[in-house]
Protein backbone atom coordinates (compact mmCIF):
# COMPACT_ATOMS: atom_id res chain seq x y z
CA UNK A 1 0.00 0.00 0.00
CA UNK A 2 2.69 2.30 0.67
CA UNK A 3 4.33 1.73 -2.32
CA UNK A 4 1.51 3.40 -4.24
CA UNK A 5 0.96 7.27 -4.56
CA UNK A 6 -2.41 6.89 -3.15
CA UNK A 7 -0.91 7.80 0.49
CA UNK A 8 1.00 10.71 -0.74
CA UNK A 9 -1.79 12.06 -2.94
CA UNK A 10 -4.22 12.09 0.14
CA UNK A 11 -1.80 13.76 2.46
CA UNK A 12 -1.21 16.35 -0.50
CA UNK A 13 -5.04 16.62 -0.77
CA UNK A 14 -5.81 16.66 3.24
CA UNK A 15 -2.28 19.29 4.25
CA UNK A 16 -3.35 21.28 1.06
CA UNK A 17 -7.21 21.55 2.45
CA UNK A 18 -6.21 22.45 5.65
CA UNK A 19 -3.89 25.46 4.52
CA UNK A 20 -6.35 26.62 2.51
CA UNK A 21 -9.37 26.10 5.08
CA UNK A 22 -7.27 27.99 8.24
CA UNK A 23 -6.66 30.96 5.77
CA UNK A 24 -10.62 31.62 5.52
CA UNK A 25 -11.25 30.15 8.63
CA UNK A 26 -8.56 31.20 10.92
CA UNK A 27 -9.63 30.06 14.23
CA UNK A 28 -9.52 26.91 16.47
CA UNK A 29 -9.55 24.65 15.42
CA UNK A 30 -7.70 25.54 11.66
CA UNK A 31 -5.74 28.15 12.95
CA UNK A 32 -4.02 25.73 15.28
CA UNK A 33 -3.57 22.95 12.56
CA UNK A 34 -2.07 25.37 10.92
CA UNK A 35 0.00 26.82 13.20
CA UNK A 36 1.47 23.43 13.70
CA UNK A 37 1.45 22.45 10.11
CA UNK A 38 3.90 25.15 9.12
CA UNK A 39 6.30 24.40 12.33
CA UNK A 40 6.49 20.93 10.49
CA UNK A 41 6.42 22.22 6.99
CA UNK A 42 9.69 24.30 8.05
CA UNK A 43 11.26 21.22 10.04
CA UNK A 44 10.63 18.79 7.07
CA UNK A 45 11.92 21.12 4.01
CA UNK A 46 14.72 21.68 5.99
CA UNK A 47 15.62 17.70 5.47
CA UNK A 48 15.62 18.88 1.68
CA UNK A 49 18.34 21.13 1.63
CA UNK A 50 20.47 18.28 3.96
CA UNK A 51 19.81 15.86 0.74
CA UNK A 52 21.14 18.49 -1.11
CA UNK A 53 24.16 19.19 0.86
CA UNK A 54 24.80 15.86 1.07
CA UNK A 55 24.82 15.65 -2.63
CA UNK A 56 27.36 18.65 -3.31
CA UNK A 57 29.68 17.56 -0.90
CA UNK A 58 29.55 14.00 -2.06
CA UNK A 59 30.13 15.00 -5.96
CA UNK A 60 33.18 17.10 -4.30
CA UNK A 61 34.57 13.97 -2.50
CA UNK A 62 34.32 12.47 -5.61
CA UNK A 63 36.27 14.57 -7.52
CA UNK A 64 39.24 14.99 -4.77
CA UNK A 65 38.87 11.31 -4.47
CA UNK A 66 39.14 10.69 -8.15
CA UNK A 67 41.37 13.85 -8.69
CA UNK A 68 39.40 15.09 -11.58
CA UNK A 69 40.09 18.58 -13.05
CA UNK A 70 39.66 21.61 -10.07
CA UNK A 71 39.55 18.64 -7.41
CA UNK A 72 41.89 20.87 -5.51
CA UNK A 73 39.16 23.34 -5.36
CA UNK A 74 36.70 20.99 -4.43
CA UNK A 75 39.21 20.22 -1.24
CA UNK A 76 38.53 24.47 -0.66
CA UNK A 77 34.91 24.07 -0.87
CA UNK A 78 34.88 21.14 1.72
CA UNK A 79 37.27 22.96 4.25
CA UNK A 80 34.80 26.11 3.71
CA UNK A 81 31.99 23.92 4.65
CA UNK A 82 33.51 22.28 7.61
CA UNK A 83 35.25 25.28 8.79
CA UNK A 84 31.84 27.35 9.31
CA UNK A 85 30.21 24.20 10.82
CA UNK A 86 32.97 23.78 12.87
CA UNK A 87 32.35 27.86 14.00
CA UNK A 88 28.65 27.19 14.52
CA UNK A 89 29.62 24.42 17.08
CA UNK A 90 31.82 26.26 18.16
CA UNK A 91 29.91 29.39 18.66
CA UNK A 92 27.23 27.63 20.48
CA UNK A 93 29.60 26.13 23.10
CA UNK A 94 31.75 29.43 23.70
CA UNK A 95 28.96 31.49 23.97
CA UNK A 96 25.37 30.38 23.96
CA UNK A 97 24.50 30.55 20.23
CA UNK A 98 26.97 30.89 17.14
CA UNK A 99 25.12 34.17 16.06
CA UNK A 100 27.14 36.02 19.34
CA UNK A 101 28.90 39.09 17.65
CA UNK A 102 32.25 37.79 19.63
CA UNK A 103 31.74 34.34 17.81
CA UNK A 104 34.23 33.09 14.76
CA UNK A 105 30.86 32.28 12.92
CA UNK A 106 29.94 35.88 13.08
CA UNK A 107 32.75 36.56 11.73
CA UNK A 108 33.02 34.23 8.89
CA UNK A 109 29.52 35.95 8.02
CA UNK A 110 30.43 39.76 7.82
CA UNK A 111 34.51 38.88 6.81
CA UNK A 112 33.95 36.21 4.22
CA UNK A 113 30.38 35.68 3.30
CA UNK A 114 28.94 39.16 2.97
CA UNK A 115 32.08 40.51 0.94
CA UNK A 116 32.63 37.48 -1.32
CA UNK A 117 29.05 37.42 -1.99
CA UNK A 118 28.60 41.47 -2.51
CA UNK A 119 31.77 41.66 -4.70
CA UNK A 120 30.19 38.01 -6.59
CA UNK A 121 27.16 40.07 -6.82
CA UNK A 122 28.57 43.39 -8.47
CA UNK A 123 30.79 41.23 -11.14
CA UNK A 124 27.55 40.94 -12.52
CA UNK A 125 27.23 44.79 -13.69
CA UNK A 126 30.06 44.15 -15.85
CA UNK A 127 29.13 41.11 -17.26
CA UNK A 128 25.63 42.17 -17.64
CA UNK A 129 26.17 45.64 -18.84
CA UNK A 130 28.38 44.01 -21.90
CA UNK A 131 25.67 41.19 -22.80
CA UNK A 132 23.52 43.27 -22.85
CA UNK A 133 25.59 46.11 -25.32
CA UNK A 134 25.69 42.56 -27.41
CA UNK A 135 22.47 41.76 -27.60
CA UNK A 136 20.12 44.58 -27.17
CA UNK A 137 21.74 46.77 -30.17
CA UNK A 138 18.98 48.53 -31.30
CA UNK A 139 18.15 46.29 -34.11
CA UNK A 140 14.59 46.61 -33.45
CA UNK A 141 11.68 48.98 -32.02
CA UNK A 142 11.34 46.82 -29.02
CA UNK A 143 15.35 46.43 -28.54
CA UNK A 144 15.14 50.21 -28.66
CA UNK A 145 12.77 50.68 -26.50
CA UNK A 146 14.16 48.44 -24.32
CA UNK A 147 17.32 50.13 -24.34
CA UNK A 148 16.17 53.35 -23.96
CA UNK A 149 13.59 52.65 -20.98
CA UNK A 150 17.04 51.28 -19.21
CA UNK A 151 19.02 54.48 -19.82
CA UNK A 152 16.38 56.87 -18.67
CA UNK A 153 15.56 54.66 -15.62
CA UNK A 154 19.62 54.84 -14.58
CA UNK A 155 20.36 58.40 -15.50
CA UNK A 156 16.97 58.88 -13.63
CA UNK A 157 18.38 57.82 -10.33
CA UNK A 158 21.61 59.49 -10.07
CA UNK A 159 22.39 62.88 -9.43
CA UNK A 160 23.76 63.10 -12.82
CA UNK A 161 20.01 63.05 -14.16
CA UNK A 162 19.00 65.55 -12.49
CA UNK A 163 21.88 68.00 -14.06
CA UNK A 164 21.22 66.91 -17.47
CA UNK A 165 17.52 67.94 -16.72
CA UNK A 166 15.05 68.01 -13.82
CA UNK A 167 12.32 66.52 -15.66
CA UNK A 168 14.33 63.23 -15.91
CA UNK A 169 14.00 61.92 -12.28
CA UNK A 170 10.44 62.85 -12.55
CA UNK A 171 9.78 61.46 -15.89
CA UNK A 172 11.70 57.75 -14.35
CA UNK A 173 9.32 57.76 -11.80
CA UNK A 174 6.39 58.30 -14.25
CA UNK A 175 8.08 55.34 -16.24
CA UNK A 176 8.03 53.15 -13.21
CA UNK A 177 4.70 53.81 -11.66
CA UNK A 178 2.73 54.06 -15.14
CA UNK A 179 3.89 51.85 -18.24
CA UNK A 180 6.07 49.45 -15.91
CA UNK A 181 3.56 48.84 -13.41
CA UNK A 182 0.80 48.27 -16.35
CA UNK A 183 3.27 45.56 -17.94
CA UNK A 184 4.46 43.96 -14.41
CA UNK A 185 0.46 43.78 -13.13
CA UNK A 186 -0.43 42.21 -16.45
CA UNK A 187 3.00 39.49 -16.02
CA UNK A 188 2.05 39.32 -12.66
CA UNK A 189 -1.71 38.24 -13.37
CA UNK A 190 -0.21 35.74 -15.67
CA UNK A 191 1.90 34.48 -13.61
CA UNK A 192 -0.64 34.16 -10.43
CA UNK A 193 -3.01 32.57 -12.58
CA UNK A 194 -0.67 29.88 -13.50
CA UNK A 195 0.44 29.01 -9.91
CA UNK A 196 -3.31 28.89 -8.94
CA UNK A 197 -3.92 26.68 -11.78
CA UNK A 198 -1.35 24.41 -10.82
CA UNK A 199 -1.62 24.24 -7.16
CA UNK A 200 -5.38 22.96 -7.70
CA UNK A 201 -4.39 20.75 -10.21
CA UNK A 202 -1.65 19.23 -7.36
CA UNK A 203 -4.22 19.30 -4.70
CA UNK A 204 -6.82 17.69 -6.14
CA UNK A 205 -4.17 14.93 -7.88
CA UNK A 206 -3.99 15.49 -11.64
CA UNK A 207 -0.93 16.96 -11.34
CA UNK A 208 1.38 13.95 -9.96
CA UNK A 209 4.98 14.58 -11.32
CA UNK A 210 6.71 15.25 -7.99
CA UNK A 211 6.05 11.75 -6.73
CA UNK A 212 7.60 10.17 -9.65
CA UNK B 1 44.28 57.68 7.26
CA UNK B 2 46.44 53.95 7.26
CA UNK B 3 46.34 51.23 5.51
CA UNK B 4 44.28 48.41 8.01
CA UNK B 5 46.36 45.98 10.33
CA UNK B 6 42.80 43.59 11.08
CA UNK B 7 43.74 40.58 9.72
CA UNK B 8 39.62 40.46 8.69
CA UNK B 9 39.92 43.53 6.58
CA UNK B 10 42.67 41.78 5.04
CA UNK B 11 41.26 38.28 4.24
CA UNK B 12 37.58 40.40 2.86
CA UNK B 13 40.09 42.58 0.47
CA UNK B 14 42.01 39.54 -0.42
CA UNK B 15 38.52 37.43 -1.44
CA UNK B 16 37.34 40.69 -3.21
CA UNK B 17 40.78 40.89 -5.21
CA UNK B 18 40.07 37.61 -5.91
CA UNK B 19 36.55 37.84 -7.58
CA UNK B 20 37.66 40.92 -9.90
CA UNK B 21 40.60 39.23 -11.23
CA UNK B 22 37.98 37.16 -13.24
CA UNK B 23 37.81 40.77 -15.10
CA UNK B 24 40.78 39.64 -17.01
CA UNK B 25 40.28 36.26 -17.32
CA UNK B 26 39.32 32.88 -15.22
CA UNK B 27 42.21 32.14 -12.83
CA UNK B 28 42.93 30.05 -10.22
CA UNK B 29 42.59 33.17 -7.29
CA UNK B 30 39.00 33.28 -8.57
CA UNK B 31 38.09 29.72 -8.74
CA UNK B 32 39.49 29.46 -5.37
CA UNK B 33 37.47 32.49 -3.74
CA UNK B 34 34.63 30.82 -5.77
CA UNK B 35 34.35 27.32 -4.25
CA UNK B 36 35.11 29.03 -0.92
CA UNK B 37 31.66 30.76 -1.53
CA UNK B 38 29.79 27.91 -2.05
CA UNK B 39 31.21 25.91 0.39
CA UNK B 40 30.69 28.42 3.36
CA UNK B 41 27.63 29.56 1.69
CA UNK B 42 26.39 25.90 1.96
CA UNK B 43 27.99 25.93 5.59
CA UNK B 44 26.01 28.98 6.56
CA UNK B 45 23.01 27.58 5.53
CA UNK B 46 22.70 24.03 7.23
CA UNK B 47 24.31 25.87 10.75
CA UNK B 48 21.33 28.72 9.93
CA UNK B 49 18.91 25.40 9.70
CA UNK B 50 20.29 23.13 12.72
CA UNK B 51 20.00 26.64 15.04
CA UNK B 52 16.29 28.23 13.65
CA UNK B 53 14.53 24.96 13.67
CA UNK B 54 16.61 22.05 14.64
CA UNK B 55 17.22 23.78 18.67
CA UNK B 56 14.35 26.25 18.14
CA UNK B 57 11.82 23.54 16.76
CA UNK B 58 12.19 20.67 18.11
CA UNK B 59 14.47 19.76 20.61
CA UNK B 60 13.75 22.97 23.00
CA UNK B 61 10.00 21.60 22.28
CA UNK B 62 10.72 18.09 23.10
CA UNK B 63 13.20 18.79 25.80
CA UNK B 64 11.76 21.95 27.61
CA UNK B 65 8.34 21.54 26.79
CA UNK B 66 8.38 17.84 26.73
CA UNK B 67 5.91 18.38 23.10
CA UNK B 68 6.44 15.41 21.67
CA UNK B 69 4.52 15.98 18.76
CA UNK B 70 7.19 17.25 16.80
CA UNK B 71 8.74 14.05 16.78
CA UNK B 72 6.46 13.33 13.77
CA UNK B 73 7.84 16.21 11.06
CA UNK B 74 11.51 14.95 12.20
CA UNK B 75 10.83 11.31 11.39
CA UNK B 76 9.25 12.78 8.26
CA UNK B 77 12.57 14.57 7.13
CA UNK B 78 14.58 11.29 8.16
CA UNK B 79 12.32 9.53 5.73
CA UNK B 80 13.39 12.23 3.08
CA UNK B 81 16.75 9.42 3.27
CA UNK B 82 14.93 6.55 2.73
CA UNK B 83 16.11 7.56 -1.05
CA UNK B 84 19.41 6.13 -0.63
CA UNK B 85 17.88 2.52 -0.30
CA UNK B 86 16.14 1.41 -2.88
CA UNK B 87 13.85 -1.08 -1.42
CA UNK B 88 12.80 1.94 0.55
CA UNK B 89 13.13 4.90 -1.06
CA UNK B 90 9.22 5.02 -1.89
CA UNK B 91 8.88 6.24 1.83
CA UNK B 92 10.51 9.85 0.74
CA UNK B 93 7.23 10.70 -1.28
CA UNK B 94 5.59 10.78 2.26
CA UNK B 95 7.81 14.08 3.29
CA UNK B 96 7.75 15.30 -0.10
CA UNK B 97 4.29 14.73 -0.34
CA UNK B 98 3.70 16.90 3.10
CA UNK B 99 5.65 19.56 1.74
CA UNK B 100 4.12 19.91 -1.89
CA UNK B 101 0.51 19.88 0.24
CA UNK B 102 1.78 22.37 2.76
CA UNK B 103 3.04 24.86 -0.28
CA UNK B 104 0.07 24.53 -2.68
CA UNK B 105 -1.99 24.97 -0.17
CA UNK B 106 -0.27 28.05 1.30
CA UNK B 107 -0.42 29.22 -2.39
CA UNK B 108 -3.86 28.97 -3.37
CA UNK B 109 -5.41 31.88 -0.90
CA UNK B 110 -2.75 33.86 -1.57
CA UNK B 111 -2.30 33.60 -5.27
CA UNK B 112 -6.31 34.89 -5.05
CA UNK B 113 -5.26 37.58 -2.49
CA UNK B 114 -2.42 38.65 -5.43
CA UNK B 115 -4.66 38.73 -7.82
CA UNK B 116 -7.97 40.49 -6.42
CA UNK B 117 -5.56 42.74 -4.59
CA UNK B 118 -4.21 44.19 -8.20
CA UNK B 119 -7.06 43.35 -10.24
CA UNK B 120 -8.73 46.07 -7.79
CA UNK B 121 -5.40 48.44 -7.78
CA UNK B 122 -5.94 48.40 -12.05
CA UNK B 123 -9.31 49.58 -11.30
CA UNK B 124 -9.45 53.93 -12.11
CA UNK B 125 -10.13 56.01 -8.77
CA UNK B 126 -10.31 59.00 -10.87
CA UNK B 127 -10.11 59.85 -14.32
CA UNK B 128 -6.56 60.46 -15.39
CA UNK B 129 -4.28 59.43 -18.64
CA UNK B 130 -1.71 57.70 -16.04
CA UNK B 131 -5.05 55.35 -14.93
CA UNK B 132 -5.37 54.96 -18.58
CA UNK B 133 -2.23 53.73 -19.44
CA UNK B 134 -2.34 51.25 -16.77
CA UNK B 135 -5.61 49.77 -17.84
CA UNK B 136 -4.63 49.60 -21.70
CA UNK B 137 -0.74 48.29 -20.59
CA UNK B 138 -2.37 45.61 -18.66
CA UNK B 139 -5.44 44.29 -20.49
CA UNK B 140 -2.56 44.21 -23.57
CA UNK B 141 -0.06 42.26 -21.71
CA UNK B 142 -2.24 39.47 -20.57
CA UNK B 143 -3.76 39.52 -24.33
CA UNK B 144 0.21 39.06 -25.59
CA UNK B 145 0.63 36.04 -23.12
CA UNK B 146 -2.54 34.58 -24.11
CA UNK B 147 -2.08 32.07 -26.97
CA UNK B 148 -5.36 30.29 -27.26
CA UNK B 149 -5.89 32.72 -29.75
CA UNK B 150 -3.82 32.95 -32.97
CA UNK B 151 -2.18 36.50 -32.92
CA UNK B 152 -3.52 37.85 -35.88
CA UNK B 153 -5.61 40.84 -36.98
CA UNK B 154 -7.11 42.83 -33.85
CA UNK B 155 -5.27 40.56 -31.08
CA UNK B 156 -2.48 40.48 -33.09
CA UNK B 157 -2.70 44.49 -33.29
CA UNK B 158 -3.22 44.42 -29.26
CA UNK B 159 -0.24 42.40 -28.72
CA UNK B 160 1.73 44.67 -30.34
CA UNK B 161 0.98 47.39 -27.94
CA UNK B 162 1.34 44.43 -24.81
CA UNK B 163 4.70 44.05 -26.52
CA UNK B 164 5.75 47.81 -26.34
CA UNK B 165 4.40 48.20 -22.39
CA UNK B 166 6.17 45.04 -21.85
CA UNK B 167 9.68 46.19 -23.15
CA UNK B 168 9.63 49.28 -21.04
CA UNK B 169 9.05 47.30 -17.96
CA UNK B 170 12.08 44.79 -19.01
CA UNK B 171 14.26 47.59 -19.53
CA UNK B 172 13.01 49.74 -16.59
CA UNK B 173 14.13 46.15 -14.57
CA UNK B 174 17.01 46.29 -16.35
CA UNK B 175 18.22 49.14 -15.82
CA UNK B 176 17.20 48.78 -11.65
CA UNK B 177 19.09 45.84 -11.67
CA UNK B 178 22.37 47.20 -13.34
CA UNK B 179 21.75 50.49 -10.73
CA UNK B 180 21.89 47.49 -7.84
CA UNK B 181 25.15 46.19 -9.19
CA UNK B 182 26.78 49.26 -9.65
CA UNK B 183 26.14 50.20 -6.30
CA UNK B 184 27.37 46.82 -5.01
CA UNK B 185 30.68 47.73 -6.93
CA UNK B 186 30.58 51.16 -5.15
CA UNK B 187 30.63 49.52 -1.98
CA UNK B 188 33.15 47.11 -2.39
CA UNK B 189 35.54 50.40 -4.20
CA UNK B 190 34.49 52.03 -0.80
CA UNK B 191 35.88 49.33 1.22
CA UNK B 192 39.16 48.74 -0.36
CA UNK B 193 39.80 52.12 -0.73
CA UNK B 194 38.26 53.18 2.91
CA UNK B 195 38.57 50.36 5.02
CA UNK B 196 41.47 48.48 3.95
CA UNK B 197 43.98 50.94 2.14
CA UNK B 198 42.89 54.11 4.20
CA UNK B 199 43.52 56.04 1.03
CA UNK B 200 39.67 57.89 1.03
CA UNK B 201 37.48 58.60 4.53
Amino acid sequence: MLKGKNIPLAITFTVGLIMIVSFFIPHRPFGDIEQISLKWYSIIAGFTMLLGVDSLLGLHFRKVKRKEENWIHSIVLIAGFVMVVIAGVWGTIQYGSAFDERSFFTYIYNYFIVPLQSTMFSLLAFFVASAAYRAFRARNVDAALLLITAIIVMLGRVPVGELISPYLPKFTDWIMEVPQMAAKRGIGLGIYLGALGVSIRIILGIERSYLS
Amino acid sequence: MAISTSIWIWISALLTLAIYSFLYKDNPFYKFAEYLLVGISIGYGISVYWHNTIITKVYNPLVHDKDFLVIIPLLLGLLMFSRFFKNYSHLSRIPIAFIVGAGTGLSIPSSFEFLFKQVQGTMPTAFTIGNLIIIIGVITTLIYFFFSMEHKGFIGKVSRVGITFIMIAFGAAFGYTIMARISLFIGRIQFLLSDWLGIIK
